[in-house]
Order: structure tokens, then C-alpha cells, then sequence
């Protein structure tokens, strides 16, 4: 399971990473200064109430008997007031807070669906579903829970240390320097003490990603893995895994967890020599008693915060780590942008030519060497061959899947690069030996294809499908909620879905790929005549072994380890003697 | 919470020094003041140095305590998290693997990877950070308490009074919390849904040009997400300015009381200044009871849900033999009058999932019988009910009528991995995992590379993967994306084939095989494989003519039972289906 880690692999820039993560909050510039400001007002607040508090004590102070009711009243109603006030700021801080870290919670979640969707299909080929997701479901949310808590607090922090400084500077700026002493001190610490977390926290993203990638697969393929036994193994491998993630967790978290206190220490030291050096200076008359206690009183304001930065700064760090992943993930190339000049392919003829395609998955490995045919508008291409001969692969070219290493594939007259993406994908209509469903009703799985498709053009392709019947003995129907985990309905069922939903698509040109696979015989007989017509006219291209579908061929194309190494008509292929007269023999062997 | 107690049990002792020198750190920190405050106030005004710098060292010592308490009792609550959180991971991933098929079906894949993950991680965030706060929150609040108490009893009674009406608060907002943030997480496993839909359907979603569809669907949910995490947020958010409030108030009748008493000559003015102090840190500690409580309602939300998983009944155990039916035969299998539907469960997962479906019969009455190294082809249309069989055979489910026997013994008294293990066998949407070939086809099993080599010869898989530079050690890509479907089925087939099973069962798992690869797969099958009782499920007809018996289903029922020459005479779905396929001959 050596490979498992598809984390992509990129050089570290923490700064830039910052950047990027600011660069979320930038649109909320004015939102954050106005928390700022409240937050800069609610500690204001909080200092007048012991002001306040102070004041009402001293009119107590007068003794038994003289105590100024209406003063100590006055203060007190102040007190309430200002309590008051200060609640209802911190509650709008942290409520505005929250509210902004989930809308970029939401964002990055956002940014990275709707970067899938602009992907190339071979990412998908290559990445593991888990990782991808705990990118979404683990990594943002690290980022938006360092967001909503930190972000503030280490600023309201700054305030409140940059204030205190300025109030010990005035009282006595040669203590103020002593107990500068301490900034750079816990700086080069947690420079660093980064330097040590910030790689275990990123490796403890990534093996979080690579357990999360395990469970997925593992769980998709949970029944095999019941059938065969093999739950304890697979057991032990996730042991390992898990293993490997607690530790990765631990590791962090050992020297993460280090810092708070250890920033802390630097702290009470600052505290300790500030105190000693404030004795002697008053020892040697050059301050009084009262200024070394209000200083003493403002230093410890100014490591209060200093103290609980520094217990954030691992959560930080850990938090960055995270958005380094998301950011690669962001990264990440996408489909070649259509060109600039690109053409939309509409009223298709459908007429399609391939012209010394050469191709290959990977740069070192050609599946297709120089694959050369042609397809007249409203013609049934055959492609047929032994498994692993690359017909698949021909269709990944056709819908620009993968585009060719060399040669070119012309559309009604045209390279097929020069069109949209879109738009020559829209030309084509496929079903594919994958049969793909999603959560949601019969309807919206039939009707995916076709935005505002109407119930009657839904289930008239449904009856063309033969599926309609079995979708009617279902309690609701055309309602009935299906899923792709939930095993409700069976893979020959799914399969005559994806016909249904093709049918209603009604494309230019249609790509067949074993789409009958795992239907039985009388349905595919049935659902033949329905095929036919959808067909009509309609340049398709078929995979098929059952080479009964195919005989009516206006082309068959012969593949062979990615050649076409025959083509043409049954009856000619047939006399010819050759290898598809080896495949159709074989099936009756 | 009594899920995540239980597996900190085995570390309470830990758990227990945990608390112990973190509370001895957290006494030490809030020493440090105090000493400060006698040094100025007590020994500076006797102007003498040694003293000063005496109970300087002094600090910078107990600040050396303090750091190396801290760190320690850090780092041991992070053990104790690792280790936790390690044993809630392990539990949840066996238990999951070993779900039933309905308890499966009934969560859900995205549900249970969110569980696993998510869930789990929330969970550990609430261990790690519990046993710190746990000591400090409480020791400032009590302390702050006590120490009031001395003072003046009858100021803190305003204090006493109002401690219980705050905890109140705080666990009535995170009780609240709790199904706030259930629904947040369920939300993820939406989240989750949504992104595995989408990545295993990239090519329909590109070739339909869906992108902006899915964008937008993504975005709902996500919406939605955002809209309950926010909801659980806000909720949360309440109690601590809310607290502090009170507590504020609280120390205004403090003041105005302590006017009161000052007046009357109960206590001095001081006695007010002092209790500012420590209502500083009353305040703290309730601060962190609140962020404690609001941690452990997200907490709780996950470990509900990890438990629900953990705690699932065990289904489908071996029952006793006594209890058990009897064959009437000495058939090898046996499958009795059986009656099968597809359960809907009880839990709120599962009838959410079917919303009020109940699911008809998928099986009727259904009664064949296989002699010891026998073969069975079943066939039938789209949905008839054959995979079921097999999910019964294999007691991935129990039928509701009617029994099941393999070699002389009713499956439902066998071990899961006993029965399991007699059975190869690819289903239709069988899965390659991204591992090496060997690993995918040995599957776990202790097979030498020998065998492995002659079942993959067999599943006529030989040929392409020792084409490869690495052979047997090339790696398969995940879901197998680097093998063609029909490279996918023959290695899937290699696997069934490997340990030389006393059952073969190949459900609809050659049809991306070209008929030449099939045929000699089954040529293969027939000399090296003779003795394995074989069940094959097909579309083909000439996959399953040969065997020594067939069954065809229709809509759950048996419409026809017998050999190739007897069901062309009986049974006329049968010999349609044959004329379609093999009509083909003639026109050839």
C-alpha cells in the first residue's frame, strides 16, 4: 500500500500559503475591521467596569454609616450597563466570527467541487476518493475552526499587548525594555519550534487523507471483502494505517503542545527579571513603589495574551498545514482550457475521422500506435477486439477524455480540438459498461440529461427501455429514491437506466460501450427496436461482444493491441477469414 | 459521552496523572502572581537585595516547574487522545467491514467513511483537550469559590447561588447543542455523498456536460451545511458572553450588597476590592466549564454516531445446531421451498434511505439441490432475483422462509468465515483495489505465487499480466482504472479461482469478455476446477448450456429447472432465450 499517499507532492511556501488563506478573508476586509473595532471597544468596556467597580467601592470606603447610596447606585448602574454593552459586543464578535469562518468553510468547499468538476478525467483515474474528500470533509474544516476562534483572539491579542506597551513604556521605559527581553525571545522560540511542527503537522494532514482514502475503498469493496474472508486482514492493514495516522497526530501534537507552556515559562522569567530589576531600580531611588506595581500590573496584560497567541500558534500552524492541502488541491492542472477561438459544434452531421492517433495513458506507454477510420454521418461504427485492446480507450478520445498524443480526430469537417469541450460532448450521447446512478428519484436520474424534462418524455423513455414497468411496481414509482451505495436495485436495472437516460438525451451521435452488458437477452431483444430507432440516423459508435448487435455494422472496426487490424462489413470480415472470423467462431465454441 | 468514557477507562490512572501534575502546574502558575505581589509588597520596602533576588530565583524556579508540569501533562493527554482515538478508529473499522448487508446498506457508505473520519477526529479533539481544561477550569472556579467563602460568606452566597444557575445554563445549551450538530455531521455525510457521486461518475457528468448542474448541486448541500454548522455555532456562541454577563451582574449586587454591609459595619471596604480579584477568577473558570461543555456537545453528537456503529447488534451469528434445520438429502447444496425479501430496517438511516418504501418479495419458493462437485447456471431477466441468491447463500442475508444447506449443514450455524471460505467468487460490481496484482488476487489468503500464477492462467488473466515488466507485482490503480473491464473481470476471476474453492461462484462476471476468452475460461474451469460445485449466474446461454442444471427465474420464480435439453423441451422463456442468442448461428 506503499502508493496509497496521493498526496500531490509540492514544495512547502508557508508565506504563501498565509497569503493565499488572507486572500480568503479579503473580501471580508470591512467586516473584519468593524471586529476588530468592536472587539478594540468590548476590552475598552471590560476596563471600565473594575474602573467603575474601583469607583463604587471607594464611595463604600467611607465606613459604617456614611456610605453614599446615590453614588454607589449611580456606579453600579453604570457597572450594569457597561457589563451589558460589553456582552452584547462579544456575543455580535463571535457570532460575526463564526459566521464568517463557515462562509469560508463554505468557500474553500466550494472551490475544490467546483475545481473537480474542471479536472481531467485521468486526475480521477489516479486519486483516491477518500483523500479527495478528507480535503472537504477533514482539512476545511481545520482551516474554519483556526479561523472562527484564532484570527480574533490573536488580534484582539495584538490590541491588547500593543496597549499595554505603550502604558509600561510611559511608566518606565527602562523596564519596558527588560521586559522586551522576553518578545524576541518567545519569537526565535516559535520560529523555531514551526520549524519542527509544521512539517508533523502536514504529515499528520496527509496521513489523515491516506486512512481516509483506505476506509473508502475498503468500504466500497466491503462485500468482497466478507465473501473472501479477508476482514481480518484487511483489519490488520487498517491497524497499520491508523497506527501510522495516531502517530502522526502524536508526533505534532508532542511538540505542539510543547509551546504554550514553554512561551509561558519565557513569560514568568520576563515577570521574574522585571521584578528583580524594578527592586534594585527602586533600591537605588530611581522609581517608586506605586509605578513598579502598575507596571507589574501592565506587563502582566502584556504577556496575558502573548501566552494564549503562543497556545494558538500550534492550532495555526496545524491550520496552514491543512490549507496547504487544500491548496494543492486547487492547484492542480486542469483540462486544458478550450482555445480561445474554439468553435461551438452545433447542428452536428456527425461525421468523424481519425487520422494517425497515436495515444497513450502514460508518455512511455502507447495503447493506440496509428489508428486511422472513419465515420459517415448516420453510419454504425462497430468496434470490436479482444479485451485490452484499446476500444475503451478510443471512446476516452472521441469525448476528449484524454486528448491525443499525436495525429488528429476530425468532427464534421473539423480537428476537434478546435471545438468546445462542451459542445462536442454534447454532441454525443453515451452509455457506458459503468453504469452510474446518484441519490435522487427514478425521475432525476432518468431526466439528468435533459434539464425540465417532462414526466411524459421521462417515462416514454422508460418504456423504451423496458424499465418502465419494473419503476411502476416500485411503491412510489417514478419518485422512488434510488442510490449508487444503497444496492436497492440491481446492475442490469441501472444499466437499462442509463439507456433510459440516454434515449432522452438525443444526441448526434451515441457511444455504445457494452451498454447491454448486464442485461438479459429477451430485454436487450425488447429494448433492440427501441435502440434502432435511436440509433437512426444517429452516427454511434458500439463496443459490444455479443457480436449479434453489431452484424448490421456499416463499419466494423477490428482492435487489436490498439490497431485496427481489419474493417469492414460482417459478410466481407466473415469471408475474409481472418481474426473476426476467430472472435465470432468463438462464440460458439 | 459513556461511549468515550468507556475507552479511557484503561487509561484512568494516566487520565488520572494527567489531572494530578496539571493540576500541580495550574497551582504553581497561579502562585506566581502572588508571590509577585509579596515581593513588591512585602520584601522591596525593606530595601534589601539578597531577599529580592532570593525570591526571584525563587520564581524563575517555580517557572521552570511550571513549564516542565505543563509540557508533561500535554503531552500525556496526548497519548492518552492517540491511544483513545486509535482503539474508537479500530473498533469502528472492524465493525464496519463486518456489517451486514442490510446494516450496511442501512448507513450507508459516505455515512460510514464520515463516521470514520469526521466524526472520529471531533472525538479526539474533545479527549485532548478535556484533561487540561478539565483540572484548570474547575480548580479557578472552586478555588475562586472557596476562597470567597473565607472572606465573607454572605457575599459569596451571591456567588454560591448563581454557580448552579450558570452550570445549568451551560448544560442545557450543550444538551441543545447535541442534535445541532448531529445534523451538521450529517450534513458531511451529504458532503461526502455528493463528492463520491461525482468522482466515481466523472465521465457521465463530463460527457452530459453536467459540470454547472453538479456545481450547483454541490452548492445546496453545501448551503445547507453551512446553514447547520452555523445554527450549532450561534447556539454555541450564546453562553459564554451570556455567562459572563451574569456573572457581572452578579458582582454589581456584590458591590451594591457589600455597600450594604460596609454601612451597616458587617465587613471592612476592602473585603469588595478583594472579591473584585477573585471574581476575575471565578469568571475564567466558568469560561472554560463553558468551553469544555460546548466541545463536548460536538463530541457527543460524533461519539452517538460512532456508537451507533460500534453498538450496532451483531447480525447474522452462527446459531446453535440444535436449533438449526436438518437436510433431507445429502446434495451438497441445498436450497429449501426459500422465500426472500429485501428488509427495511428500523433504524432512522434506513427509512430515511427508503422513504416508506416497503420492498416486494424478491424470491419465491425457490428449491434446487447441487451435488458435490455439481454445477448450477442460473439465468433469467434484468432483476429476476439471481444475485439474491447468492446473497443468501452466502448468508449476507437470511431467507425469510424456507432453509439453506451447504455440505450437510444449514448455513445459518456455520462461522461467517468458516462458510465464507469454502466459496471464490466474483460478483457483478466486484472491486479491484489499488494494490499489486498478486495482492489482489492471493486477497489475503495464504496462497504461494505458484498458485496464484495457475489461477490466473486459468482466468486467462496469465497472459496480460505477465506481459508486464513487473508481472504478478504490478500495481492496480485505484478501482483498477489502469485495466481494461475486461482485464478487471479475469483478474476478479483469478481471485475466485485462487484458493482452489470448494464453491465457484461467478455472478455475471465474464460479460466483458470476448466469447473466445470466455469459452476457454470455461474450458479452463471445467478440467482444473472439476471438483469446485459451481454456480454460475449468466446472460449467455452458451456460458451456462453445459452445466449439469439450470435454473431460469422470472420476476423471483422458478419458471424452469433442469438440464439444457430438458428446459428446450419445458420451458419456453428458455428456449426463446436460446433462439435470440443462438440463432445468431444460423444466420452466421
Amino acid at each position: 500500500m506503499a502508493k496509497r499517499d496521493a498526496v500531490m507532492k509540492k514544495p512547502k511556501d508557508t508565506k504563501g500559503t498565509l497569503l493565499r488563506l488572507l486572500g480568503y478573508m479579503k473580501e471580508f476586509k470591512w467586516i473584519i475591521l468593524i471586529v476588530l473595532i468592536l472587539s478594540f471597544a468590548s476590552n475598552v468596556l471590560a476596563l471600565f467596569g473594575p474602573k467603575l467597580a474601583g469607583a463604587a467601592i471607594n464611595e463604600a470606603a467611607a465606613g459604617k454609616g456614611k456610605v453614599n447610596f446615590d453614588k454607589v447606585y449611580f456606579y453600579a448602574g453604570r457597572m450594569l450597563l457597561f457589563y451589558l454593552v460589553s456582552s452584547g459586543l462579544s456575543i455580535s464578535i463571535s457570532v460575526i466570527m463564526m459566521y464568517l469562518s463557515r462562509f469560508i468553510a463554505k468557500k474553500m468547499r466550494k472551490d475544490i467541487f467546483d475545481k473537480l468538476m474542471r479536472l481531467p478525467v485521468g486526475f480521477f483515474d489516479t486519486h483516491q476518493a477518500g483523500d479527495i474528500i478528507s480535503r472537504v470533509s477533514y482539512d476545511v474544516d481545520v482551516v474554519s475552526t483556526c479561523l472562527a476562534t484564532d484570527v480574533v483572539a490573536i488580534m484582539t491579542g495584538l490590541v491588547t499587548v500593543v496597549g499595554s506597551f505603550v502604558m509600561m513604556v510611559s511608566i518606565s521605559p527602562i523596564l519596558a525594555v527588560v521586559s522586551l527581553v522576553t518578545i524576541p525571545a518567545a519569537t526565535v522560540y516559535t520560529a523555531k519550534m514551526r520549524k519542527i511542527t509544521q512539517p508533523r503537522f502536514s504529515k499528520r494532514s496527509a496521513k489523515y487523507g491516506e486512512m481516509n482514502g483506505f476506509v473508502e475503498e475498503m468500504f466500497s469493496g466491503q462485500k468482497s471483502i466478507i465473501a473472501y474472508a479477508y476482514e481480518d486482514k484487511v483489519s490488520e492493514k487498517f491497524d497499520k494505517i491508523n497506527d501510522e495516522a495516531s502517530d502522526a497526530f502524536y508526533d505534532a501534537a508532542y511538540y505542539g503542545m510543547t509551546m504554550g507552556p514553554s512561551v509561558g515559562f519565557i513569560n514568568n522569567i520576563g515577570l521574574s527579571l522585571t521584578a528583580m530589576f524594578g527592586s534594585m531600580l527602586f533600591m537605588g531611588g530611581m522609581i517608586d513603589l506605586g509605578k513598579i506595581s502598575s507596571f507589574i500590573l501592565y506587563s502582566r496584560k502584556f504577556s496575558g495574551p502573548i501566552n494564549e497567541i503562543a497556545n494558538i500558534v500550534t492550532e495555526l500552524y496545524s491550520a496552514l498545514s491543512a490549507a496547504e492541502r487544500v491548496f494543492a488541491m486547487l492547484d492542480q492542472e486542469e483540462e486544458v482550457k478550450d482555445s480561445q477561438d474554439a468553435n461551438v459544434l452545433d447542428h452536428v452531421r456527425g461525421t468523424v475521422e481519425f487520422e494517425n492517433v497515436r495515444f497513450g495513458y502514460a508518455k512511455d506507454k502507447t495503447i493506440i500506435h496509428n489508428l486511422n477510420m472513419k465515420a459517415d454521418a448516420g453510419k454504425l461504427i462497430a468496434i470490436v477486439g479482444p479485451t485490452g485492446a484499446g476500444k475503451t480507450t478510443i471512446i476516452n478520445l472521441l469525448m476528449r477524455f484524454y486528448d491525443v498524443d499525436e495525429g488528429s480526430i476530425y468532427v464534421d469537417g473539423k480537428e476537434s480540438r478546435t471545438y468546445t469541450r462542451e459542445s462536442l460532448r454534447k454532441a454525443y450521447a453515451m452509455v457506458l459498461q459503468e453504469t452510474w446512478v446518484f441519490k435522487g428519484t427514478i425521475f432525476e436520474n432518468i431526466a439528468y440529461g435533459k434539464e425540465n424534462a417532462t414526466m411524459e418524455e421521462v417515462v416514454a423513455a422508460a418504456k423504451a427501455a423496458r424499465i418502465h414497468p419494473f419503476i411502476m411496481r416500485l411503491p412510489q414509482g417514478y419518485e422512488t429514491v434510488i442510490s449508487e451505495d444503497g444496492g436497492n436495485i440491481s446492475k442490469g436495472q441501472k444499466q437499462l437506466l442509463t439507456i433510459a437516460r440516454a434515449m432522452l438525451y438525443n444526441a448526434r451521435m451515441l457511444i455504445l460501450d457494452e451498454a447491454t452488458s448486464n442485461v438479459d437477452t429477451s430485454t436487450e431483444q425488447q429494448i433492440q427496436k427501441a435502440m434502432r430507432e435511436l440509433m437512426k440516423d444517429k452516427t454511434c459508435f458500439v463496443i459490444a461482444h455479443r457480436l449479434s448487435t453489431i452484424q448490421n455494422a456499416d463499419n466494423i472496426l477490428v482492435v487489436n493491441q490498439g490497431d485496427v487490424v481489419e474493417q469492414g462489413i460482417h459478410e466481407t470480415l466473415m469471408a475474409k477469414k481472418g481474426f473476426y472470423y476467430k472472435l465470432y467462431a468463438a462464440q460458439f465454441e | 459521552m459513556k461511549f468515550i468514557f468507556s475507552y479511557l477507562k484503561k487509561y484512568m490512572w494516566t487520565v488520572g496523572l494527567v489531572m494530578l501534575i496539571k493540576f500541580l502546574g495550574t497551582f504553581g502558575e497561579l502562585m506566581l502572581p502572588y508571590i509577585l505581589e509579596h515581593l513588591i509588597d512585602e520584601v522591596v520596602p525593606q530595601k534589601q537585595i539578597w531577599p529580592v533576588i532570593g525570591w526571584g530565583i525563587g520564581m524563575i524556579i517555580l517557572a521552570v516547574f511550571v513549564r516542565q508540569f505543563n509540557v508533561k501533562a500535554n503531552r500525556l493527554a496526548v497519548k492518552v487522545a492517540k491511544c483513545s482515538i486509535y482503539e474508537i478508529r479500530r473498533d469502528l473499522f472492524r465493525k464496519s467491514i463486518n456489517l451486514s448487508g442490510r446494516q450496511f446498506d442501512e448507513f450507508g457508505l459516505p455515512s460510514l467513511t464520515s463516521r470514520m473520519t469526521s466524526d472520529s477526529y471531533n472525538v479526539q479533539n474533545f479527549i485532548q483537550s478535556i484533561q487540561a481544561m478539565g483540572v484548570r477550569a474547575p480548580i479557578m472556579l472552586f478555588g475562586g469559590i472557596i476562597i470567597t467563602l473565607n472572606m465573607d460568606p454572605g457575599l459569596a452566597a451571591i456567588l454560591c447561588i448563581m454557580a448552579p444557575i450558570l452550570i445549568t445554563i451551560v448544560l442545557f445549551v450543550s444538551f441543545k447543542g447535541i442534535p445541532l450538530y448531529e445534523k451538521v455531521q450529517k450534513s458531511v455525510d451529504d458532503i461526502v455523498r455528493i463528492m463520491r457521486e461525482n468522482i466515481t461518475g466523472i465521465r457521465v457528468v463530463k460527457s452530459l456536460s453536467k459540470e454547472d448542474y453538479e456545481m450547483r448541486r454541490f452548492d445546496d448541500t453545501n448551503t445547507e451545511m453551512a446553514r447547520n454548522d452555523r445554527k450549532a455555532g450561534t447556539v454555541m456562541a450564546m453562553p459564554g458572553p451570556i455567562m459572563t454577563l451574569f456573572l457581572n451582574c452578579g458582582l454589581t449586587i456584590v458591590v451594591l450588597i457589600g455597600a450594604n454591609r460596609v454601612n451597616d459595619g458587617i465587613i471592612e471596604p476592602g473585603v469588595i476590592l478583594a472579591f473584585l480579584t477573585y471574581f476575575n477568577m471565578i469568571l475564567m473558570g466558568v469560561m472554560g466549564l463553558n468551553r469544555i461543555f460546548m466541545l463536548m456537545s460536538k463530541a457527543n453528537a460524533s461519539a452517538k454516531r460512532i456508537e451507533a456503529v460500534v453498538r450496532a447488534s451483531e447480525e447474522l451469528t452462527p446459531m446453535p445446531e440444535s436449533e438449526a434445520a436438518v437436510p433431507d438429502s445429502d446434495d451438497y447444496i441445498i436450497f429449501d421451498h426459500v422465500d426472500f425479501t429485501y428488509d427495511v430496517g428500523e433504524t432512522e438511516e434506513a427509512s430515511e434511505k427508503f422513504a416508506g418504501q416497503t420492498r416486494e418479495k424478491c424470491l419465491y419458493d425457490i428449491d434446487f439441490r447441487i451435488k458435490k462437485g455439481g454445477s448450477l447456471g442460473i439465468i433469467g431477466a434484468t432483476g429476476a432475483g439471481k444475485t439474491t441468491i447468492i446473497n443468501l447463500l452466502m448468508r449476507f442475508y437470511d431467507p425469510n422462509k424456507g432453509h439453506i444447506f451447504v455440505d450437510g449443514k444449514d448455513v445459518r450455524t456455520y462461522d461467517k468465515d468458516t462458510l465464507h471460505r469454502m466459496f471464490g467468487v466474483v460478483f457483478q460490481n466486484d472491486v479491484i483495489f489499488a494494490d499489486t496484482l498478486r495482492e489482489n488476487i492471493a486477497f489475503g489468503r495464504d496462497v504461494t505465487l505458484e498458485e496464484i500464477r495457475r489461477a490466473a492462467t486459468d482466468a486467462r488473466a496469465g497472459e496480460f499480466i505477465e506481459a508486464y515488466e513487473d508481472a504478478y507485482d504490478h500495481r492496480a490503480v485505484i478501482h483498477g482504472a489502469n485495466l481494461s473491464g475486461g482485464q478487471r473481470q479475469r483478474t476478479l476471476i483469478a481471485r475466485a479461482l485462487a484458493a482452489d474453492p470448494q464453491i465457484l461462484i461467478l455472478d455475471d462476471s465474464s460479460s466483458a469478455l470476448d466469447y473466445k476468452t470466455d469459452a476457454a475460461l470455461r474450458k479452463a474451469i471445467r478440467e482444473n476446477h472439476g471438483d469446485a460445485t459451481t454456480i454460475i449466474i449468466a446472460q449467455r446461454i452458451s456460458s451456462i448450456m453445459s452445466l449439469d442444471k439450470i435454473l431460469v427465474l422470472d420476476e423471483g420464480r422458478c419458471i424452469g429447472y433442469g438440464t439444457h435439453d430438458e428446459l428446450m423441451l419445458s420451458c419456453q422463456m428458455y428456449r426463446d432465450i436460446y433462439k435470440t442468442q443462438m440463432g445468431e448461428y444460423g444466420n452466421g
